[in-house]
């Protein structure tokens, strides 16, 4: 009975993040528009665009294989998987020990390759440039992102997101350079695995600054709304992973009962609001950069989750 | 028991050699040969696999007559024979069902067919050796077998050269290892390995031999910078057998580095982990970004082997880092992390080569910039190859991922290790760890996307066909064992505890009985990780989605000609090429590590020549370390080439002076 009403709690923790990504997107649509001093879409608009990108007609190339036909479904699967294994208002949830954070990291890694596969599979010379951008930026976002799950999970003796967030709520953690100089990096690499400003442009169609929206070209119908849904979920996934692992307070543990879930909801919606604000003013006030300094940016904050990691190799111990 | 079926194995493939060499011109003996060395794989692979599984057994011994007289041969069967026998038949027994119906396209059997079993048994009867004199005359058949399946298409441009070297560095590496033993066995002499096990040997012997062996077993291995021949070597032997070197020779050489440092060298000092470590780092970074900037598919492959023994050796360094200082429980983690990666590697390097070759049959091609769009044409070889690229980039759910994952939990504990050198040393080698495996992805976008999706570039890949089912079975069986691996892996760690328990006299806690079949190193609440689970999620939210879109979104697809923000283009040419493929990551990695430049050169307005750019690439470890040496031998061979022209007189004179030379000595001598 009880691993029964677990794997509920699971489930409506995935169907939450499912929901609740395009209200995300589209949340941050609005605040950027309003710094702007424009009006913006609706919030629901992700929701709108969704509903009618289902409803539409397919338009595939001819050469067009069965991988770029599978690829839309794996890539929300491999996300969707990531996304319901982060911690959003409670932690030790049923599935949480299927993956730690380094897991979660390779997770994104296969939704990236599938994607990466798809740029390249009609042959076009834009969706080649996507794939060859992204991976690109992902070779060195990868292992910065490894480097800060070594830094946290050095510090809370566990790479499992649940005992982080548990270890980051105690009394022993104090302030940190290292968890400073992980935060920061980790914000860094958010910025780029999600295509957002000054890395990419979600916004722009402009060929050759693009980099995740050319991957993408080639893509319509039910397929780009899939493919939709798995970018603002990744979105979600990060601004979860930082509101786990630097703001875990008030997130509820497994087995408290529906009470203390109730409670701990919307205090993480909050977390991710005033994230996802920070995350809009940062793109607002910031130029896009060109493709050859994103490994600069990135660079750094590779150093930086190294050079976190090495303090604590170093500081602790004997 | 065991040991006679193992011994009478490798007696019917030394067997075949003379009907090979007899037949070889005709398709019956092709297929007795691959049948024979099929069917005694398989059978050695199930008496290996049961001994592993039993692991009640104690070490079986076994001596025989031959060899030298009063000495003999001494065959040993211990649980890390048996990992190493089952990963040498696994790839075995899939090569030769490969070759069954690869081996009709071959050109020149008779150079293959009797080297073949012949190299199988060389590589079974190394890691049964249990003596110096045996292991090191069996180390040198299979290199010798080896190096003349290399030379298999000696006329095709760069065979010779790649056997050359090749031969150079094999000899390099038996002087080490000979040179190595002989420290081992000291002035007593015994030269049987448990002979060897009991003798005491001070420190700086014992580094001496550590050094002999990282030279001899290493560059067997294809650790950096010992690694120069084998992406020459590997891809020049036909496919089946470009297979067995980079999946199972580069591992009987780790079966060799671990049989002498963690078995007969005694207890290793806390620096010799140090030293793995950093090799191990180097070579899996610049083995992958090696890769990167190459265009030949089989040569790619043969370039990640060499990345692929980089985390072989991080995971035996950091072993024997924490074994120095008696951490048994992280020694045992990170060894069994290694051993785990030494089975996958064999698995999926094994079916990457395979389908290289369908590629490379079907097209005649191994250049991926003439390649493209053969999904449409051979689409379960795509399949295959897709698989095998996810599970070498380390992607859950496939095997690649676990052992990597194991590693970095071994790599998490080393704060522990008291010395300064390791605190620094650990991370850093992990940084690279992590760039290696995100390289690699990169790398198998390009190898999967530029040969098998898009259109093709050129007739051949516009015309090829499937390959045979005899190749296509021996694929699918390593693909499923790529799934079995990284969905049950609590099954292979627990085959692995004896082998671990007699490295490191330490094993992990057994997989096999916890709930759901997670797999956890340490703790539960340190770190999991169920791939099954994760494979069963990401199957139920894509047939999910697709239910939801098929029940409620729109079904109809139109076919029409690609988007291309409105500007299509007319001609494959135009596509993105491996070369442009890997440009971002040249300028970001290659300019320090190749120094790569480009070159431009544009015609003026009005000249109707093509622009072309050149990209120039320097070896900067073969510009330091070999092309000195071959300058070196070079000149030295000018001058004393002179000696051959000579007067009568002057060799007369020659003899006259030696001899007055020798007769000093002797004189001074005594």
């Amino acid at each position: 009975m009880a691993v029964i009403l677990d794997v509920l709690v699971q489930l409506g923790h995935s169907l939450l993040v499912l929901l609740l990504a395009p209200l995300l997107t589209g949340y941050l649509r609005k605040i950027k528009a309003h710094l702007l001093r424009r009006q913006g879409p609706d919030l629901i608009q992700p929701y709108r665009d969704l509903h009618k990108l289902l409803r539409k007609e397919v338009v595939l190339a001819h050469n067009a294989s069965w991988v770029f036909r599978a690829a839309p479904y794996l890539i929300f699967a491999t996300t969707w998987g990531a996304a319901a294994l982060v911690p959003t208002f409670a932690t030790g949830l049923a599935f949480s020990p299927a993956a730690d954070l380094i897991a979660i990291v390779a997770l994104l890694g296969s939704a990236r390759f599938v994607l990466a596969l798809s740029g390249l599979d009609v042959g076009t010379s834009f969706g080649g440039i996507g794939s060859s951008r992204e991976m690109m930026i992902a070779s060195l976002a990868e292992p910065a992102l490894l480097m800060i799950a070594f830094t946290v999970s050095l510090l809370a003796g566990s790479t499992q997101l649940s005992s982080v967030a548990a270890f980051m709520q105690g009394p022993t953690v104090g302030l940190r350079v290292s968890l400073a100089m992980a935060l920061v990096a980790l914000v860094m690499v958010a910025v780029a695995e999600n295509a957002r400003i000054p890395v990419d442009n979600p916004a722009t169609h402009l060929e050759l600054t693009m980099v995740h929206e050319a991957m993408i070209l080639e893509y319509s119908g039910r397929h780009l709304a899939v493919i939709e849904a798995s970018a603002s979920l990744k979105l979600l996934l990060y601004l979860s992973i930082i509101v786990c692992v630097f703001a875990p307070w008030g997130v509820a543990v497994a087995g408290q009962g529906l009470a203390a879930y109730a409670a701990s909801l919307p205090l993480y919606v909050i977390k991710v609001a005033v994230a996802g604000f920070l995350l809009a003013v940062f793109e607002s006030v910031i130029a896009k950069m060109r493709v050859f300094r994103v490994s600069e940016f990135l660079g750094a904050a590779l150093m930086l989750a190294l050079l976190a990691a090495l303090l604590l190799f170093v500081s602790r111990g004997v | 028991m065991a040991v006679e079926v193992l011994l009478w194995c490798i007696a019917a493939l030394l067997a075949t050699v003379p009907a090979a060499v007899a037949g070889a011109h005709r398709t019956p003996t092709t297929i007795l040969v691959y049948a024979i060395a099929l069917v005694v794989s398989t059978i050695a692979l199930g008496t290996v696999a049961w001994a592993l599984v039993a692991d009640a057994a104690p070490a079986q011994t076994l001596s025989l007559a031959i060899g030298l007289p009063w000495l003999g041969a001494h065959f040993r069967l211990d649980p890390l024979a048996a990992a190493f026998l089952a990963v040498v038949n696994l790839g075995g027994a899939a090569a030769s069902l490969y070759g069954l119906g690869y081996g009709r396209h071959e050109p020149e059997p008779a150079r293959v067919l009797p080297f073949f079993p012949a190299f199988l048994a060389g590589m079974n009867l190394v890691v049964l050796a249990d003596d110096a004199f045996t292991f090191l005359v069996t180390w040198e058949f299979m290199s010798l077998t080896s190096w003349a399946l290399v030379m298999a298409h000696h006329r095709q441009a760069g065979n010779a050269r790649a056997g050359y070297i090749y031969l150079l560095m094999a000899s390099l590496g038996t002087l080490a290892l000979l040179l190595s033993f002989g420290l081992l066995a000291g002035a007593s002499g015994g030269y049987a390995f448990d002979a060897i096990r009991h003798a005491q040997r001070p420190a700086t012997v014992a580094s001496a031999v550590l050094a002999l062996t990282l030279l001899g077993a290493g560059s067997k291995a294809g650790l950096v910078p010992l690694h120069v021949w084998l992406p020459l070597a590997h891809p020049a032997a036909p496919s089946h057998v470009s297979a067995l070197m980079s999946g199972v020779m580069t591992k009987v050489a780790v079966y060799g580095f671990i049989r002498i440092v963690f078995d007969l060298m005694g207890p290793p000092a806390w620096w010799s982990g140090g030293v793995v470590l950093l090799f191990g780092g180097a070579s899996a970074v610049l083995g992958v970004l090696h890769a990167l900037m190459e265009h030949d598919l089989k040569r790619l492959l043969a370039y990640h082997t060499v990345e692929n023994i980089g985390i072989i050796f991080i995971g035996l360094g950091l072993g024997l880092a924490f074994a120095a200082n008696d951490m048994r429980g992280p020694a045992a983690l990170a060894t069994t992390a290694a051993l785990f990666h030494v089975f996958n590697h064999s698995v999926f390097k094994s079916l990457l080569f395979l389908g290289a070759g369908a590629v490379l049959t079907a097209t005649g091609e191994r250049d991926m910039e003439r390649l493209g769009g053969l999904i449409h044409r051979m689409p379960y070889t795509a399949l295959a190859f897709l698989i095998g690229s996810a599970a070498i980039s380390a992607l859950p759910p496939f095997n690649g991922f676990v052992s990597e994952w194991l590693t970095f939990q071994a790599i998490l504990l080393s704060p522990q290790l008291p010395q300064w050198v390791l605190k620094f040393l650990v991370p850093a080698v992990g940084g690279l760890l992590a760039l290696s495996a995100a390289l690699a992805a990169a790398c198998f976008v390009k190898a999967f996307g530029i040969t098998f999706l898009g259109r093709a570039r050129t007739g051949v890949a516009q015309d090829a066909r499937e390959t045979d089912a005899f190749s296509l079975t021996a694929m699918f069986v390593l693909v499923v064992l790529c799934l079995a691996a990284g969905l049950l892996p609590g099954y292979f760690i627990d085959a692995l505890a004896p082998v671990v328990r007699d490295l490191v006299s330490a094993q992990m806690p057994r997989q096999a009985v916890i709930a759901w079949l997670t797999i956890v190193p340490i703790a539960e609440s340190r770190s999991s990780y169920n791939g099954l689970l994760l494979f069963v999620l990401i199957a139920v939210a894509a047939s999910l989605a697709r239910y939801v879109i098929r029940r409620w979104a729109s079904h109809s697809i139109r076919r029409s000609a690609p988007w291309d923000c409105g500007f299509p283009d007319a001609t494959p040419v135009t596509q993105y090429t491996a070369g442009s493929f890997a440009q971002p990551i040249r300028r970001v990695f290659g300019t320090v590590v190749f120094r790569a430049r480009e070159e431009i050169d544009m015609p003026r307005p009005g000249d109707a020549r093509p622009a072309q750019l050149h990209v120039r690439l320097h070896d900067r470890l073969w510009d330091a370390l070999y092309a000195p040496v071959a300058h070196l031998v070079d000149v030295t061979a000018d001058r004393v080439n002179r000696v051959q022209f000579l007067t009568i007189r002057g060799y007369l004179t020659l003899v006259f002076g030696t001899l007055v030379a020798l007769l000093v000595i002797l004189a001074v001598w005594q």
